[in-house]
């Protein structure tokens, strides 16, 4: 396959992703900002979900000190000068289809169009403002449509693979970028030795976090026990069967990157295969002890770096 | 000046030509309310499937960038079987002759010893290409994929005859809305084709990508094949995503080629794969940096050279355009007798070319009866449509015709046949041309049909998508039950038409 055909795919992919992902932390986010609870806790929510996303000077130099709700999600779904926006994810995955609609299925191309003619139709009639939850299950779901249209209609191909490789390194990355910054969110260290109240309050934000990854109903059947904040990093980040934890996802980018390599001593193998080991044979309360966040930095990085190494061996170096 | 009028469907206002009988008959069943949902639906799906073309530097009101759509017309163009039939057997013979022209251009040039052109109307035109004199190409075949301009106009007996108006062999648009058309139409009317015999077109991209692998270097057992398109903005890129999909065959832009130790190599995930058959839509002048306009990044560096050697197959040929200006589109016919010996099936519209004194003369006398045409201007520019003038326009033309006689050709003005058609205020008579695709490798074939395009402006008859025009479905019906009834003439006044070339 051509190698800026690859590297299409695997960015449209990833932006089709990226779109569910910030659909998802923007969900749970106004969700949990609907709990009673302080103005400053409502605030550091939002705040922590510019951060984690990365957006904290862009959204300052458009909006300045000042964190609203409204803003924040204006800025997240529908400003187009932004290039993480639900929005311009959408269209950057439709014109990453558009470059290669050769390449795939009718019908993939067309979810990937029809998504975008219906997100513009949504945003210009109002549709986000007036139930901004059932819009991000709507983005959520033309994810899923995507991944399950592509599923069941590609041939098991190297643009297949590209494919997967795109939404499971992002998702990956995404993934890790939740967890972190809801665990910011919590006023308690671990282990944690909360008060009651406080115990009650972090409920909430737990079951927002599993929510959040549609986890909730899973936790419940993995660890038939009250939700305990270890329990949650344990099954986000090492549960190889959790389709969003980082060993689930890294098992996927190794699986994908096998059928499409020629070099099995290839630097991105290896570095894809160490980063997933560490994963596979680590433990919870050590990276708790050792510390989420420090631990969680460094593995968006070596993602970071693998998505860096597959555009080198695979993809054109094109200008994007 | 009143003249004869032409409609494809009815002959009077109160008869309906044979072929058309059957569809006018479940047409006038049709509610109008149905037939607007038919419409809205249509445009649905073009956008939803993303058949649009691209405007450069345009902005969509729905913000979709710059994308537009191509107006679909629901009612289609019907022509019988006998009328194909002897259309078919002269765009073959046109097209053999063409091919033939363009390689005696590059090689013997036996035409121009025989006298039949005036060398400098080719080594003076500007799609010449020195480069590929004595260059062998396989098959002899230059000109692929030629798309050929048909229009319809009536003669003195008020009958409708068709003529060519134009040969377009560089790289000729449109094949994919003659596909798409038919498909929509099956889509929304399902039963006129069980009630219709409608010779099928959808076999198209196995012809073409057929025509495309017998091009290939001698010694290729499976050639490989691929599009080349300028990329994403180009206005024809569904064209190309859409052809090399339907051939499953790669769609290159320049940056995936390169070349090395003379073969043409695409850069894929698994490192480089030669390139025996480029099916290119980009222009002779950007194909090449090194042979070409060398700040082009559209082609391939070290391209011609490959071509030249015969490890690479170019489709179209390097050099067609020679062949399609209209300082040669007069001579086509004699080229026909001159390569085949025949006389030529298809007729061309009279031209006078004014570099010929008594053309000249002529020319000059009727300027308000003549369409006249600068001799390498496209999309309606640089021409003088006679009757529609104003006195000054003509005077101001006559002195540029003057200084500059062998820059122009005339033409009588033509009344290009109708066809009803969807507007806003319901069905009316449109004007409308025929794009059929002939396609030479092997053999010379094509599908029965083309792409039919409508002007739906009351009058006009610019039919380029660029400038408003439209598509319909072209019918070929696949057997004449009964000859057509002979039609009376017409003898309404109309507004003046003319054959515009675009």
């Amino acid at each position: 396959m051509l190698s800026r055909t690859a590297d299409h795919l695997f960015w449209m992919s990833r932006y089709t992703e990226r779109a569910e992902n910030t659909a998802r932390l923007l969900d749970v986010n106004y969700q949990t900002s609907l709990l009673p609870q302080s103005t400053a806790d409502v605030q550091t929510g939002w705040r922590g979900l510019l951060s984690i996303s990365e957006l904290k000077p862009a959204y300052a130099a458009k909006y300045g000190e000042s964190i609203t709700a409204q803003d924040v999600m204006d800025f997240m779904v529908r400003d187009e000068k932004n290039p993480s926006s639900i929005v311009s994810c959408l269209r950057n995955a439709r014109e990453n289809a558009r470059a290669v609609r050769g390449t795939l299925t009718t019908e993939v191309w067309e979810t990937q169009n029809q998504t975008y003619l219906e997100v513009i139709r949504m945003l210009r009639h109002g549709d986000f403002e007036r139930d901004p939850g059932k819009f991000f299950e709507w983005v959520k779901f033309r994810s899923h449509l995507s991944r399950g249209v592509t599923a069941g209609t590609m041939l098991q191909d190297e643009a297949f693979h590209f494919l997967r490789l795109g939404t499971f390194l992002e998702r990956a990355d995404n993934t890790a970028r939740l967890v972190d910054v809801k665990f910011h969110a919590i006023q308690s260290d671990f282990p944690s030795v909360a008060g009651e109240e406080e115990q009650e309050h972090d409920f909430y934000h737990w079951s927002a976090i599993l929510r959040s990854v549609s986890a909730f109903e899973v936790y419940r059947k993995v660890y038939r026990d009250v939700i305990k904040p270890e329990r949650v990093a344990e099954l986000l980040i090492l549960r190889p069967d959790m389709p969003r934890s980082l060993l689930g996802c890294l098992n996927e980018v190794i699986m994908n990157l096998s059928m499409v390599t020629s070099d099995p001593q290839s630097e991105t193998q290896r570095r894809a295969g160490k980063l997933r080991s560490d994963l596979q044979y680590a433990r919870i309360d050590e990276i708790l002890s050792a510390g989420l966040h420090a631990f969680l930095m460094q593995f968006l990085d070596r993602v970071n770096e693998l998505g860096a190494h597959i555009s080198r061996e695979f993809l054109v170096p094109v200008t994007r | 000046m009143s003249r004869p009028m032409f409609d494809e469907m009815n002959a009077s206002t109160e008869s309906v030509r044979k072929h058309y009988q059957g569809y006018q008959r479940w047409l006038a069943q049709q509610p109008a309310d149905v037939m607007q949902a038919r419409r809205a639906e249509a445009e649905m799906i073009f956008r939803r499937v993303g058949i649009t073309f691209a405007v450069y530097g345009d902005k969509d009101e729905d913000g979709s960038g710059a994308e537009r759509l191509i107006p679909f017309d629901l009612i289609p163009r019907i022509i019988p079987a006998h009328e194909w039939a002897s259309m078919e057997k002269g765009l073959v013979q046109r097209v053999t002759a063409l091919n033939r022209f363009i390689h005696d251009v590059y090689h013997e040039q036996e035409i121009i010893k025989a006298g039949i052109i005036p060398s400098e109307q080719i080594f003076q035109n500007a799609q010449f290409r020195p480069e590929m004199i004595g260059v062998k190409v396989p098959g002899n075949i230059y000109s692929h994929i030629s798309g050929i301009d048909i229009v319809r106009a009536p003669n003195a007996q008020g009958e409708g005859e068709y003529y060519v108006l134009e040969d377009n062999l560089r790289v000729p648009s449109g094949v994919s809305y003659m596909l798409e058309d038919r498909k929509m139409m099956m889509r929304l009317f399902p039963e006129l084709f069980s009630q219709n015999r409608v010779a099928p077109v959808e076999h198209y991209p196995d012809l073409l990508l057929e025509t495309l692998r017998a091009m290939a270097p001698p010694a290729t057992a499976e050639p490989t094949v691929v599009v080349l398109t300028p990329g994403m903005h180009n206005s024809a890129y569904f064209e190309h995503a859409f052809l090399a999909q339907q051939m499953g065959v790669e769609l290159v832009e320049g940056l995936d080629l390169f070349v090395k130790d003379n073969f043409v190599y695409m850069r894929t995930t698994r490192g480089p794969r030669r390139v025996d058959v480029i099916y290119r839509r980009v222009d002779d002048d950007f194909l090449d940096p090194l042979a070409f306009r060398p700040n082009s990044t559209l082609g391939c560096a070290g391209l011609l050279n490959v071509y030249r050697s015969g490890n690479v197959a170019i489709c179209n040929a390097i050099g067609t355009g020679v062949a399609d200006d209209k300082s040669i589109y007069p001579y086509v016919p004699k080229m026909i007798e001159f390569y085949l010996g025949e006389k030529p099936i298809l007729k061309n519209v009279p031209t006078y070319m004014c570099r010929n004194p008594d053309d000249l003369k002529y020319t000059l006398a009727n300027l308000k009866d003549l369409v006249v045409k600068e001799v390498h201007g496209a999309g309606g520019y640089g021409m003088l449509v006679g009757p529609a003038s104003t006195k000054a326009e003509i005077e101001d033309f006559r002195a540029a015709l003057l200084a500059n006689p062998s820059g122009y050709i005339a033409q009588p003005t033509l009344s290009l046949s109708t066809c009803p058609t969807y507007v806003e205020s319901g069905v009316a008579p449109r004007h409308i041309d025929l794009r059929p695709f002939v396609l030479s490798g092997k053999d010379v074939q094509m599908v029965p049909g083309g792409l039919t395009r409508v002007a739906l402006k009351d009058g006009s008859l610019v039919v380029n998508s660029s400038q408003g025009g439209g598509t319909k479905d072209t019918w070929i019906l696949e057997s004449d039950s009964a000859p057509s009834i002979p039609s009376a003439t017409q003898s309404q006044s109309q507004s003046q038409s003319v054959a515009v070339g675009v």
